[in-house]
């Protein structure tokens, strides 16, 4: 079953890539369409499967690369973590699949598109079922060549191909990372499979090695570069520079890809090796100032950016930087928790976005919106939702994820926690701020698009307003239904941390499903997946050994008995900040602009986002090309070839001369030359050689 | 076995040779229909020559870690010199490599070589043998007299069929080429001097002092480093590619340049482990060099033949790294990525040639947005531009990962900055894959080339068909590599630490 889930949106983009132009633009999409949906109701259905209590188990499809003790394969691991993954991957891909049928709906090239959403499906698939780190890597790099290809689809866009290659390289700048993290483990416990390593990851918990001649704590440094790979992917501050630029893709690429599933690997992929990283807190506490800046930095970005894509970007940084500052204080559940939430209020937000951009012709700047909500009240609707969902606001799904994560940063109880809290607090009080500015932006006050692009504003067709619903429905409800299994508290029934224990140490090897486990377990469970929000679902009995947490790490427990002021400054801070947006932009219409002529160089660094493009510009990309020329003209023209071949040809000038009657000669001549070189060189080895034998004293095996 | 009564190693070696001599002694004139039957004549030989290839393939027995299907008579008896073909795990994969790419080199000069198409012929057929001969010798003269024969017809095919500044290339090319193997020669003297035998298994099991070793490694090395190219000695390289004709370039990249990394599995590690071992920090760093140095060098050619040049140097340079891991994974890897590079980049100047013989220039700027004309190109030119990256699941992957692997065990800081020519790699494969397929309609000649025709089709599909499939299932090359390469480290080990013990042998009897 899970074969179908992850090979049928490979299928699709092969049908559709290989045979696109007989199937015309309809069979492309009506393909890979269908083979998306089949794969999101075969996900769900092994979802339900693991709540009934199903074990984890490894699919094992073929060897990969063996090389020595190095052995890797093919292999689909299902357990709680990916189902949850490859449910949020395949539910938010048919919705985009549809969606996309109507806005490409003009595009010359549609059925190439979505193959490429096809691959990228399955690329992703790849990257959350793997059972060991190449894997894992196949499909994170893989996600990386889909987002190229989709990034850069309109790609007679100077800018979108300038895109796609920056975000491919400053990718592969996170995926180095990754790789020698992989390598790292490999020197440390001998093998990347997750079985293996998770198993030894106590026990390794205190060893050491050399790493670029230091001598260093080995979980630490695995995790560092680990976590170096996730910047790159998520986005997070120092590699995050392509993510805005990406917004250069069609926009159901953007939900898809730039805010649901591709950004989100890296919070997977702690969340996967959060048996390693228990023992690293030293990588956690990075993991966790990293997020709380990027939360912050890109809440500030966002608030000074016109482009609605771009807003929108920012924001889902943002919120990458909550997921990872919950996984710095391993509170991997409430990270994935809002990764989950997140996948449908920013999908949502992005596809209804682009409904907007839909209806005003293509236009992305809100300066040349607004005045169009009664035009298309349901698009209105549904960013209304989203951006309720984001800001926080009970009862949408982000309101659940996002207290939960602020909450278990603030039960850490560390300096680094609290500091995470408080910036988290402060990107929560933007985020609602520049959400309420978008939506007044662009859909009240007077039009300011021209009139021809005013009467053309029309709702979207049905295909693309449905895959909205749906959406919107996760939005809505996603929060409050996976509460209690996601983060819920296992107080209710206090020696469940005994019996995950000891499913533990039942569970050495869980390759195939273990029957005997104890069976009133099971029971209970059936109960839970006929309702998750059972009172008695826990986060331990969820996720069992999928996600690994040290007792005394715990912050989601605590998490539920922080004080009341801690969980509710989020919720002040979401609200003040939709009112403060309704005052700047509906009422008093002359305060942003007051505002900014009084911090006018604060605004600068906002809106010129940090300067990073410039400072990386300078220090990389020229400085690579400078050298490069460098190399070229001074290294190998200047003095490789100036003292080597050339040199010699310029000593001797009759070499010159030579060389010149040579050039002008008979390919015969040529061979003839070479030939009785050859020759010359051969009887003179023979004889010299012979004679040579006497002299010295003859070693080895010889007649 | 009765494989054994027939010497299938000597056809397979000298098929192509008698293709040539049939093209030289039965084909007159210099007419169409002369060119037309040398052009068959050496395809159907080279087909030919793949299919028996192929066959031995077939009766390899991957779980022998020897030398299999040997042949051997007296050559130049009085001096011990033997005729010696036999073929292992580590060189049947480059004889294969050699055998495949000669008929694909030969279809694509079917329209592009239009003067002397039958001295064109010959000169490739015998190109073949050479490279066949040198892989599979098991003497160490003769493998000297393939090894330098192969310049020959390779000086030939850029000197008279190359581009405008033919002469100056094949003048750099054979300089080059002359100092390494000058002092190649020297150190076979030197060798059959010490041991007095030239045969290469024997030679494999000589113990030879650790100063003579020293010598006789820089002797090989010179000459192999040259080959290879390693970094100074690498300047030729894109001189030679850029004049040079397709299918010389697709030879060269192809077969040529394994030549020097598989001298060092034959020669240096196994004979001289000491020097090997002394000398490995040196490879490293030269190795690194080639990495970055002419990683960023790609990044800013305007040429595409260049480009890719200058990306096969940092590519070789992943090669010597991971060779002188003298570890599973790195040796491995850097006979993976050898074979993988030679079906790469062998068809990425393919792809240069697509375009070369319908606008008759190699400068990147006077291209763009040529996906929207040759869609299948843009499609081929894609999946091996993400081989040559390194994406997983293209053969371009396995072995980059597998010697950065290697690497990593015996050096962190060389695999790190051996890995950032990962990065840079991606960014100049993308750059050139930009600003030729994509971009806006700019040059209208470009525009309206026509896409891939069906001979070029059926040269590209096989080749992209294997960058993806060896991506996926490496392990169908790898398991008969990994038994040879296994008895290469463990023979390597052995001499390393029975050093003492083997003196004190000697010392007895």
């Amino acid at each position: 079953m899970e074969l179908l889930a992850v090979f049928l949106p490979l299928l699709g983009f092969v049908i559709a890539g290989l045979f696109g132009e007989k199937l015309g633009h309809k069979g492309c999409q009506f393909v890979t369409c269908a083979c998306v949906i089949i794969a999101a109701i075969v996900s769900v259905a092994l979802f339900m499967d693991v709540i009934m209590g199903q074990d984890a188990y490894v699919t094992v499809l073929a060897p990969w690369v063996v090389s020595g003790d190095f052995t890797v394969s093919w292999a689909l691991r299902i357990d709680q973590l990916s189902v949850v993954m490859m449910c949020v991957i395949n539910i938010v891909s048919a919705c985009v699949h549809v969606y996309s049928v109507g806005y490409m709906s003009h595009d010359k090239h549609r059925g190439r598109f979505m193959s490429y959403l096809g691959l990228f499906t399955f690329a992703m698939l790849m990257l959350v079922t793997a059972d060991n780190l190449l894997q894992l890597f196949f499909g994170w790099e893989g996600v990386g060549l889909a987002s190229y290809l989709l990034i850069g689809f309109w790609n007679q866009k100077k800018s979108a191909n300038a895109a796609a290659q920056k975000a491919f390289v400053v990718n592969r700048v996170g995926d180095f990372g990754l790789a020698l993290g992989m390598m790292a483990i490999y020197i440390v416990f001998g093998s990347i499979e997750f079985q293996v390593i998770f198993e030894r990851a106590s026990e390794m918990a205190e060893s050491y090695f050399t790493l670029f001649g230091y001598e260093v704590h080995a979980m630490t440094a695995i995790c560092m570069l680990l976590f170096v790979g996730a910047i790159g992917k998520s986005a997070q501050l120092g590699l995050h520079t392509w993510l805005p630029d990406a917004m250069e893709g069609p926009t159901p690429v953007s939900a898809l890809i730039h805010a649901a599933t591709m950004v989100t690997a890296g919070v997977f992929l702690v969340a996967r090796m959060s048996p390693l990283f228990e023992y690293a807190p030293d990588a956690l506490m990075v993991v966790t100032i990293v997020g709380a800046c990027t939360a912050f930095v890109a809440a500030t970005i966002g608030m000074t950016q016109f482009d609605i894509k771009r807003v929108i970007a920012y924001s889902t940084m943002s919120q990458l930087g909550y997921m990872f500052f919950a996984l710095g204080v391993s509170a991997y559940g409430a990270a994935m928790f809002h990764l989950v939430t997140h996948a449908f209020f920013k999908a949502l937000l992005f596809l209804g976005a682009g409904s907007v951009i839909h209806a005003m012709s293509d236009e992305q700047d809100m300066r040349k919106m607004g005045g169009i909500w009664k035009k298309i009240p349901v698009t209105y609707v549904m960013m209304w939702i989203g951006s309720l969902a984001l800001a926080g606001i009970p009862p949408f799904a982000g309101y659940f994820s996002k207290d939960i994560v602020l909450e278990a940063a603030w039960a850490d109880g560390t300096n680094f926690g609290h500091f995470a809290y408080w910036m988290g607090i402060a990107a929560a009080f933007m985020t609602a701020f520049y959400s309420w500015r978008l939506i007044i932006m662009t859909f009240h006050g007077k039009p300011r698009a021209s009139n021809s692009v005013m009467s053309h504003v029309h709702e979207s067709p049905a295909v693309m307003i449905l895959p909205l619903v749906v959406l919107a429905c996760g939005a809505l409800f996603a929060g409050k239904v996976f509460y209690q299994g996601f983060v819920g508290s296992s107080s209710h029934h206090g020696d469940d941390h005994a019996v995950v224990a000891e499913h533990d140490e039942a569970h050495g090897v869980h390759e195939d499903v273990d029957h005997s486990e104890t069976s009133e377990e099971s029971h209970e469970t059936l109960a839970y997946a006929v309702n998750m929000d059972h009172p008695s679902l826990s986060k331990e009995v969820f996720w069992k050994e999928s996600i690994v947490v040290l007792p005394e790490n715990d912050t989601v427990e605590a998490a539920h008995n922080v004080p009341k002021w801690v969980k509710y400054t989020p919720l002040a801070a979401g609200v003040s900040g939709i009112i403060l947006a309704y005052i700047a932009y509906m009422f008093v219409t002359g305060l942003p602009a007051f505002v900014k002529s009084i911090f006018r160089p604060i605004h600068t660094l906002f809106f010129r986002k940090w300067f990073f493009d410039e400072i990386y510009n300078a220090l990389f990309v020229r400085t690579s090309l400078m050298l490069g020329v460098l190399f070229w003209r001074k290294g190998d023209q200047g003095i490789i070839d100036r003292y080597g071949p050339d040199g010699i040809a310029r000593i001797s000038s009759k070499a010159g001369s030579s060389i010149g009657r040579f050039q002008s000669g008979f390919v015969y001549q040529y061979a003839f030359v070479m030939v009785i070189a050859v020759v010359a060189i051969l009887s003179w080895f023979v004889f010299k050689g012979f004679d040579f034998g006497i002299e010295m004293p003859k070693v080895g095996g010889v007649e | 076995m009765d494989m054994l009564d027939f010497p299938l190693l000597n056809f397979v070696t000298f098929l192509p040779l008698a293709g040539a001599l049939v093209i030289m002694l039965v084909i007159r004139g210099d007419g169409e229909i002369a060119a037309r039957n040398s052009k068959l004549v050496a395809l159907y030989t080279s087909l030919f020559t793949f299919a028996f290839s192929l066959f031995m393939f077939q009766n390899f027995d991957s779980s022998d870690a020897g030398f299999q299907f040997e042949v051997q008579s007296s050559w130049l008896k009085p001096f011990g010199i033997n005729y010696h073909l036999g073929v292992d795990g580590i060189s049947i994969f480059f004889i294969l490599l050699a055998t495949f790419l000669t008929p694909v080199c030969i279809l694509s000069s079917w329209d592009a070589i239009k003067v002397r198409v039958k001295e064109f012929m010959i000169a490739f057929l015998v190109l073949e043998t050479f490279m066949i001969g040198t892989f599979c010798a098991l003497d160490a003269v003769l493998f000297y007299v393939f090894f330098e024969g192969v310049l020959i017809p390779m000086f030939l095919i850029i000197g008279v069929w190359g581009g405008p500044r033919r002469v100056y290339s094949s003048y750099k090319f054979f300089l080059f080429t002359l100092l390494g193997s000058v002092l190649m020669l020297v150190g076979l003297l030197v060798l059959y001097a010490m041991t007095g035998t030239t045969d290469i298994p024997l030679l494999m099991q000589a113990d030879l002092p650790f100063d003579v070793q020293k010598w006789l490694w820089i002797a090989f090395f010179a000459s192999f480093a040259v080959k290879m190219p390693m970094w100074p000695v690498h300047t030729w390289l894109p001189d030679a590619h850029v004049e040079a004709p397709t299918a010389g370039s697709v030879i060269l990249a192809g077969v040529l340049l394994k030549m020097g990394g598989y001298g060092f599995l034959r020669f240096s590690i196994p004979m001289l482990p000491d020097a090997t071992a002394y000398f490995t920090d040196f490879v490293y760093i030269l190795s690194v060099i080639a990495i970055i140095y002419t990683s960023l060098i790609a990044l800013v050619q305007d040429d595409m033949k260049k480009l890719i040049a200058y990306s096969s140097v940092a590519h070789m340079g992943f090669v010597t790294l991971g060779i002188f891991t003298i570890t599973q994974q790195g040796v491995e890897g850097a006979i993976f990525q050898m074979l993988s590079h030679g079906i790469i980049s062998g068809a990425l100047f393919l792809c240069v040639g697509v375009v070369y013989d319908r606008l008759h220039t190699r400068e990147i700027s006077r291209y763009g947005g040529i996906v929207q004309n040759m869609p299948k190109y843009a499609t081929v030119f894609m999946i091996l531009m993400l081989g040559s990256v390194g994406l997983p699941g293209t053969s371009g992957f396995v072995g980059e990962f597998l010697v950065l692997l290697g690497a990593f065990q015996s050096n962190t800081l060389i695999a790190a900055l051996a890995a950032t020519g990962v990065i840079l790699g991606a960014a100049y494969m993308l750059m050139l894959y930009r600003r030729v397929v994509f971009g806006p309609r700019e040059h209208h000649d470009a525009l309206s080339m026509p896409d891939l025709n069906s001979r070029e089709m059926w040269l590209l599909i096989p080749l992209v068909a294997m960058v993806l499939w060896f991506g996926v299932f490496p392990n169908q090359v790898m398991n008969k590599i990994s038994p040879s390469v296994e008895r290469l480290i463990a023979e390597y080990n052995d001499k390393l630490n029975g050093q003492i013990h083997d003196a004190e042998n000697i010392g007895q009897e």
